[in-house]
């Protein structure tokens, strides 16, 4: 069979209904045969953190980052209409009226089906993040070039 | 038309029943049927490009009510 074709994804972005966006396409694309990497760079991290236990950073700044910014798929914000959780929760509640995955079960579909978590070191570093702040779904922490050499051979590339 | 399989997908949206008929379809045999039972109309333009992209052949489509019914041929 010929080779497969690539579909890459860079996650930008941490809310809600951005992730929902970016797994929705991962797991079609999944699902058409396609290899899928979806590549999690700054807000996009907190989608892919670990929802239990805190997170150890080292210096004051990046543990008040992480205080504030905890992340972790079951925190996931709505970009609009967050109203202090009342709209998050009332768009929750929609979703499962019409039996849509959660981004839990998203990521955990995406990962059964072959679709590669990958985290960026840089942002990483920036935010003072240990590999042990991610769910064990995610399968590397990589840099820029990898994820570019992925998508000059992506028949499709998206940034969320 | 006839089916070898059937695949409920009513009550759910995209990609739900992408996601489920390429999974189902791993269980059936080179020239098999498989019946997608939807009512999200996204389903009628979303299984033949799955198929076309999989190379599994796209039958046709029956509509009842607000049943949709899909049909799928395994040929990989």
């Amino acid at each position: 069979m010929a080779e497969k074709e690539k579909l890459t994804i860079v996650v930008f972005s941490g809310e809600l209904d951005r992730a929902l966006a970016a797994f929705m396409l991962a797991t079609t694309g999944a699902s058409m045969g396609m290899d899928v990497q979806m590549f999690f760079t700054f807000w996009g991290l907190n989608i892919i953190k670990k929802n239990e236990g805190s997170i150890k950073s080292k210096g004051i700044i990046r543990k008040m980052l992480n205080f504030m910014n905890r992340g972790g798929s079951k925190r996931l914000k709505l970009s609009k209409f967050h109203m202090l959780g009342l709209g998050t929760w009332m768009m929750k509640g929609l979703m499962k009226d019409i039996n849509m995955p959660s981004i839990d079960e998203f990521i955990t579909m995406a990962h059964e089906m072959g679709v590669k978590l990958i985290a960026c070191t840089t942002s990483c570093g920036v935010m003072g993040l240990p590999e042990d702040a991610f769910r064990s779904e995610v399968d590397s922490l990589v840099g820029a070039a990898y994820f570019l050499g992925e998508a000059r051979e992506s028949k499709v590339s998206l940034f969320i | 038309m006839k089916a070898d399989h059937s695949l409920d997908c009513v009550g759910l949206y995209c990609p739900m029943p992408i996601v489920k008929t390429s999974q189902k379809i791993k269980e059936l045999k080179k020239g098999e049927v498989l019946e997608v039972v939807a009512d999200d109309k996204g389903i009628k333009q979303d299984m033949p490009a799955w198929c076309k992209s999989t190379g599994n052949e796209f039958l046709g489509v029956e509509e009842q009510g607000g049943e949709i019914k899909v049909y799928v041929k395994k040929t990989e």
